[in-house]
């Protein structure tokens, strides 16, 4: 579970669901690619289109903050991101994404260093492994805990649908 | 080891002696909520092969977040919703009107004391007013839950919040809570459980907890609890569906973080756009002219919140070209403002009446903001764009008595104090 790819650097504290999938779609029966064309729609409303296929994010404090909803996660998958490397993120999110295998790294240390140097970096590509827990950049590296207990059994059963399905199978 | 109130109730529903905090346990809810969100969930809850949930009794759907529905995809949803509670024989089903889906759980009374209570909807922490845990969780998960009956927990660090003093005439739990998150910020209760302590607890009526739990939602707190007491049991007698007993933290239990707050220097404050902890006293804001001003939500919908409105609304007429939108938390809430006269002050007033629902609070529908308007609102979110358009609008939140007197003088304004001597 390697990644590498371009960075959109999000250093905005609070960027919460709302502003990653507004709340007048989420009521709507969108398929993910239908959900990925609205991408942090009311954050940065050119994202969805300029968006590629592993591509990571690099957020501030507190990202998706608010709402439970679940497409906040979905959206940005589905649009290609790989991974998201944050300062911290809120809850109900973080918990949503380990529930879509989706990876969430909480690394304070590098985001800041990539705020701040953001002039010279932002066209380099970063490099996730999530196997030994390190993020490179340059000539960097930073080290973050990887999952563990259950949250790492849901991960690589590839999302809480496919965990669930194996336990409702395994009873049957 | 002395617990808190959220390793009590874990304790006593998994039967661990000594939950430790930071590790993981699985629980099964007392409750599942979910709303309108449920048409999406079956979908996924048939995805995991699942043909049959655990316990049908367990489930709870109130229909609440595009009522009554605006368009056909979300009537739609609705009728999915009602075929799958009839095939399942899910017995707590709440249709449309009833109410908003907190509102309606407690008011209802599946929730008690010393009990888990998950809901698909980041609300769910309102709970806590009743001692109980209410843990938000996903779509995915509440698909899961119904499928398997359980989920897994982190047994979260919990921070003490202690009140004292008394409030203000013109100040609210509204205003006390928004307070607090103003200076906890808004991932101030991350991962942790919150729970409200001191004297002046025992002022606060049921209505004034669920204003306060459902706001801990909004410092990003896993679960926001009062301890059960008097005013508790009260609420509950003839209420709660279930025998409960009482579940109380240990005197002596360790918080990772205790901060004090005293009532009596509180005043009347809102949140301004476009995060809930940028708090500011309206005494300090610049001139604010509204458009529109929004009373009700699962924040502060419920009777006091309509009665405070209408005492300063009563007589009067809201300034012209300002529209109040007044959407009642639940039917019941409705049905006794009509025979108190309070329907009829705020309707009188200039007031837009509409079904009790979420209404425009997640901007789906039902009064949605146009290009460069303001709102005053008592709901619990002032993101950008959170009442439906992002361009160039506004929305500070405040308690129901602000939302009356800011949408009578066309300005944000301070409830005037002589109103609730």
């Amino acid at each position: 579970m390697k990644f590498t790819g371009r960075m959109w650097i999000f250093p905005d504290k609070n960027i919460n669901t709302d502003q990653i999938f507004p709340g007048k779609y989420t009521y709507d029966p969108l398929t993910p690619e239908q959900m990925a064309e609205h991408a942090l729609e009311d954050y940065l409303p050119s994202f969805a289109k300029e968006v590629q296929k592993g591509d990571i994010l690099i957020t501030g404090q507190n990202f998706g903050s608010g709402s439970s909803r679940e497409q906040a996660v979905t959206c940005l998958k589905a649009a290609g991101v790989a991974a998201i490397v944050g300062v911290s993120f809120a809850r109900i999110f973080y918990r949503n994404a380990i529930n879509n295998a989706f990876p969430l790294i909480p690394c304070p240390e590098a985001a800041q260093y990539i705020f701040e140097h953001a002039d010279v970096l932002k066209d380099e590509k970063i490099t996730v492994n999530l196997i030994d827990g390190t993020i490179a950049i340059k000539d960097k590296t930073f080290n973050f805990p990887p999952l563990t207990g259950e949250a790492l059994n849901i991960f690589k059963a590839g999302g809480l649908l496919e965990y669930t399905k194996k336990k409702l199978a395994q009873k049957k | 080891m002395a617990q808190t109130l959220i390793q009590k109730i874990i304790s006593k529903v998994t039967g661990i002696k000594d939950p430790e905090e930071g590790s993981i346990v699985f629980v099964e809810p007392h409750r599942i909520l979910t709303h309108d969100n449920s048409a999406a969930i079956i979908g996924k809850f048939k995805s995991m092969g699942a043909t049959k949930v655990w316990d049908p009794e367990k489930i709870f759907i109130a229909l609440d977040h595009a009522v009554p529905p605006p368009d056909e995809k979300k009537a739609a949803n609705h009728t999915k919703i009602r075929k799958f509670v009839n095939e399942q024989g899910i017995k707590y089903f709440y249709d449309c009107g009833v109410g908003i889906c907190h509102q309606v759980l407690a008011q209802e009374g599946h929730v008690i004391p010393g009990v888990v209570i998950f809901g698909s909807d980041s609300h769910t922490t309102t709970h806590g007013a009743l001692g109980a845990a209410g843990i938000p969780i996903g779509r995915t998960e509440a698909a899961s839950i119904w499928a398997i009956g359980q989920t897994w927990l982190r047994i979260p660090e919990s921070i003490k919040i202690s009140l004292s003093g008394k409030m203000p005439a013109n100040v609210f739990a509204k205003d006390v809570i928004l307070t607090i998150i103003g200076q906890m910020r808004s991932d101030g209760a991350s991962y942790k459980a919150v729970e409200f302590h001191g004297a002046a607890t025992k002022d606060f009526s049921i209505s004034e907890r669920l204003t306060m739990c459902n706001m801990v939602a909004e410092m990003d707190g896993k679960a926001g609890m009062f301890q059960a007491d008097e005013v508790t049991e009260r609420y509950l007698k003839g209420r709660a569906l279930d025998l409960y007993q009482k579940v109380l933290p240990d005197k002596d239990a360790t918080y990772i973080k205790s901060e004090e707050f005293h009532l009596d220097e509180m005043v009347p404050v809102v949140a301004k756009p476009h995060n809930v902890d940028n708090v500011s006293p309206i005494a300090e804001l610049p001139d604010t002219e509204v458009d529109v001003g929004l009373l009700g939500t699962c924040t502060n919908g419920r009777l006091d919140d309509l009665a405070a409105a209408a005492r300063i609304l009563k007589g009067k007429k809201i300034k012209r070209g300002v529209r109040l939108l007044v959407y009642p938390a639940s039917q019941a809430v409705l049905l006794e403002g009509m025979k108190e006269g309070i329907i009829q002050t705020l309707v009188e007033a200039g007031g837009e009446l509409a079904v009790p629902a979420c209404g425009p609070c997640l901007g789906a529908y039902g009064g949605t903001l146009a290009p460069g308007e303001t709102a005053i609102s008592s709901a619990n979110r002032n993101f950008k764009g959170r009442m439906g358009c992002k361009e160039d609008t506004r929305i500070f939140l405040g308690s129901p008595a602000t939302v009356a007197a800011s949408v009578l003088e066309g300005r944000i304004t301070e409830p005037p104090k002589e109103v609730f001597k």
